[in-house]
């Protein structure tokens, strides 16, 4: 795979939330405003770089019957470093992240980038499939986000787009949106509109209804 | 007392469930409920791991990692709460290996039903949330046992749950696209829509 492939294939074509099911988690908790999903989603493709980066610099030295405590160990410090200096430098969002920096540890996307993409490849190459997949992230949380903040809320980034109706403008808000249920139903959403796209992603069907025995006989 | 506790197990289980209101363990909430039974596998094996980690990592807060906790050790100016997600997550990954030594050797028929799930666990998001909210609401030690195993057993119900939905949905007729895991998705949110009704609930 050359390098633009594997920047570039994350996006849509094998997106990690879309495709892979893997960290829903946090798609679904911290989307409700755009500037603390834009917060979380640079937290997580700094931590799935450079976690790419460093296991994959050791990855031959790394005893394959422990390497799971090892990648935690890395994550987990990297986690660390990143928590601390946004609470240092962005402490109200910081609040409103709560737990989810450090649910970043156990995210699936970073462990399972590690796990098939590091452990293999050279550094620079994971580096950049780090890159890629927290950016595939990044846009379907940024997507979830905005939605959700425009109809929620009425507003952009807390810019305000459609005055609500309790400041004396014409919108209504919809509170759906910002319950859990609504990044739910978006994100299924979402998968259609990108399987009614990429149609190769459709799954198979569990269960075919079987031919008419009467007729399959004639 | 009791009502205390009660109210905070029902707390736990359903107001503020781990899947459906918190979003934690979702990869595998949605990945691995396909069948009821191996769902039900993965569930009971939540509970388990929660109930132990939970309280194991609040003892470690309290003796360890607190602002001050060292000061029966002589260093009461040691705070090294910053530690906290590494020591969590070393406890929960050293827990969930002892716990598969230990079935192994003397469980085996829990072992073989649990199979695969247990290494599968450390990696869930709902039990090292289980532990950072454990700190971050200031949880004893008596509390931390008891919502270590309500929040499992809130996350066990809510997969059986979803797992019983999904093996009849796959003989009804969903739109391409939207097949497999789109209308999983959907699923869920109905469900977590049902969990908010729970949401006036005080004991």
């Amino acid at each position: 795979m050359s390098t633009k492939e594997v920047l570039l294939n994350p996006l849509f074509v094998n997106n990690p939330i879309g495709l892979q099911i893997l960290g829903i988690c946090s798609a679904l908790a911290v989307t409700t405003k755009m500037s603390v999903a834009l917060v979380m989603c640079i937290a997580l493709t700094l931590v799935t770089a450079f976690s790419n980066l460093f296991i994959s610099m050791i990855r031959n030295q790394i005893p394959s019957s422990i390497r799971i405590i090892v990648q935690m160990t890395i994550i987990a410090s990297l986690v660390i470093v990143v928590d601390q200096i946004l609470g240092a430098v962005a402490y109200d969002i910081s609040k409103q992240l709560s737990v989810f920096v450090g649910l970043i540890i156990t995210n699936c996307i970073v462990m399972g980038r590690a796990e098939a993409f590091a452990m293999q490849n050279p550094p620079g190459l994971s580096f950049v499939d780090g890159i890629g997949n927290g950016l595939g992230y990044s846009i379907v949380l940024m997507l979830v986000a905005t939605i959700r903040e425009f109809f929620g809320s009425g507003s952009l980034f807390g810019i305000e787009i459609m005055p609500l109706i309790t400041n004396g403008g014409w919108y209504s808000p919809m509170g759906l949106m910002l319950l859990p249920p609504s990044a739910f139903f978006i994100i299924g959403l979402l998968i259609w509109a990108l399987r009614a796209w990429k149609t190769e992603q459709i799954e198979a069907p569990e269960y075919e209804i079987g031919g008419h025995t009467a007729l399959s006989k004639v | 007392m009791i009502e205390y506790y009660l109210s905070l197990l029902v707390r736990a289980v359903f107001i503020e469930n781990m899947a459906l209101v918190f979003f934690l363990g979702m990869c595998t909430f949605i990945a691995i409920s396909k069948k009821i039974e191996t769902s039900m596998g993965l569930g009971i094996a939540v509970v388990v791991v929660l109930t132990i980690t939970v309280p194991v990592n609040n003892l470690l807060y309290q003796y360890l990692l607190a602002d001050g906790a060292l000061a029966w050790a002589g260093l009461p100016d040691v705070d090294l709460s910053f530690l906290g997600f590494l020591a969590y997550i070393g406890v929960i990954a050293a827990i969930v290996q002892i716990l598969e030594m230990f079935l192994d050797k003397y469980v085996p028929a829990l072992y073989n039903a649990l199979g695969v799930f247990l290494p599968l666990i450390t990696v869930n998001c709902a039990i090292l949330g289980g532990s950072i909210f454990m700190v971050n609401r200031d949880y004893n030690f008596a509390e931390s046992v008891v919502y270590g195993f309500g929040s499992g057993l809130g996350w066990a119900i809510a997969i059986v749950v979803l797992a019983g939905i999904r093996e009849k949905m796959k003989y009804s007729d969903v739109p391409q696209g939207l097949r497999g895991l789109g209308i999983t998705f959907i699923t869920v949110g109905l469900m977590s829509l049902g969990f908010m009704s729970f949401g006036g609930i005080s004991l």
